[in-house]
């Protein structure tokens, strides 16, 4: 279990699974469904899905006779969440680095403007 | 874009982007600078201008060590706030590589002392006035770096597992 989340991870790093994701993550579609978009074998769709599967990011009704398969959004949107906040923390400090540098830059090549702008980065 | 191979040059990355590399336990953060490679590696190494940028706006950090030699090393305290109560939090590490283009270092938050991080930080001259900074933080284990990810969210990574333990006991997975 202690490595599920990497499985998330793993199976989002695949550009066909994320579009896959992407469409589950507006209605629930069958195996047909989703496979049509793509230039690949069915066998090929339903690996990619047992990837998406066993990291837990999709399931599939196993009472309904077409079996659609649907999203996880819970399990889905809790990464996307995550990486998306230490992005924001990790732009945020580089924001803070883009005014320094143009600071540096400032002190670097002193020119005859005022420097009323000092610290904005331009 | 795979991680084992720097991303395409055309790409820009004005803002930061970010990856959580599927194969080995690490982060990875792209983000290009309207700056040289020597001045991004100054505000890299500089104790006064590091200090400047690294922690949270108007607090800053207080870097109590700074020795940004190859064997060198540093420790820095940051600030924060968390439901208007202020808390201190501190860091420290080793560095291994200093060059112009290449720092990397060892990483560990004191919460977390035995735990640490190889960070490799380079510096890309894209030959236009900008910069790109690539860094990868390599962790111990696929669940301190989930753990790094979640750190400080409401939802953190216990219950990530926990919701995934759920699916599993109702026999969804």
């Amino acid at each position: 279990m202690t490595d599920q989340l990497s499985r998330v991870f793993a199976a989002l790093a695949d550009p066909t699974r994320r579009d896959m994701v992407a469409r589950l993550a507006e209605a629930d579609h069958t195996v047909g469904d989703l496979a049509e978009p793509y230039d690949v074998s069915l066998q090929a769709v339903s690996k990619h899905l047992k990837v998406l599967e066993d990291a837990g990011l999709v399931t599939r009704t196993r009472e309904a006779q077409r079996r659609p398969v649907h999203l996880e959004a819970e399990v889905f949107d809790l990464m996307t969440k995550w990486i998306e906040r230490y992005r924001r923390q990790a732009e945020e400090r580089f924001s803070r680095l883009d005014a320094v540098l143009a600071r540096m830059q400032d002190d670097e090549n002193p020119t005859d403007r005022p420097s009323a702008q000092e610290g904005t980065a331009s | 874009m795979t991680s084992t191979q720097s991303p395409d040059t055309t790409t820009r990355y004005p803002e930061a982007a970010i990856e959580a590399d599927p194969t080995v336990p690490a982060i990875h953060i792209w983000r290009d600078f309207a700056a040289t490679p020597a001045q991004l590696f100054r505000a890299h190494t500089d104790r006064e201008l590091f200090a400047q940028w690294v922690g949270p706006v108007g607090v800053g950090a207080d870097i109590t060590h700074w020795d940004a030699r190859e064997g060198g090393s540093w420790r820095y305290t940051a600030h924060g706030e968390h439901d208007r109560e202020g808390f201190e939090t501190s860091f420290h590490g080793c560095f291994h590589t200093v060059r112009e283009d290449r720092i990397v270092q060892t990483f560990t938050w004191d919460g977390m002392p035995d735990g640490v991080a190889l960070e490799t930080m380079t510096f890309e001259d894209l030959g236009d006035g900008r910069t790109r900074l690539h860094a990868v933080s390599l962790c111990d284990s696929f669940e301190d770096r989930d753990a790094w990810l979640s750190s400080g969210m409401e939802v953190g990574v216990n219950d990530g597992y926990a919701a995934i333990d759920r699916l599993l006991a109702e026999g969804a997975l």
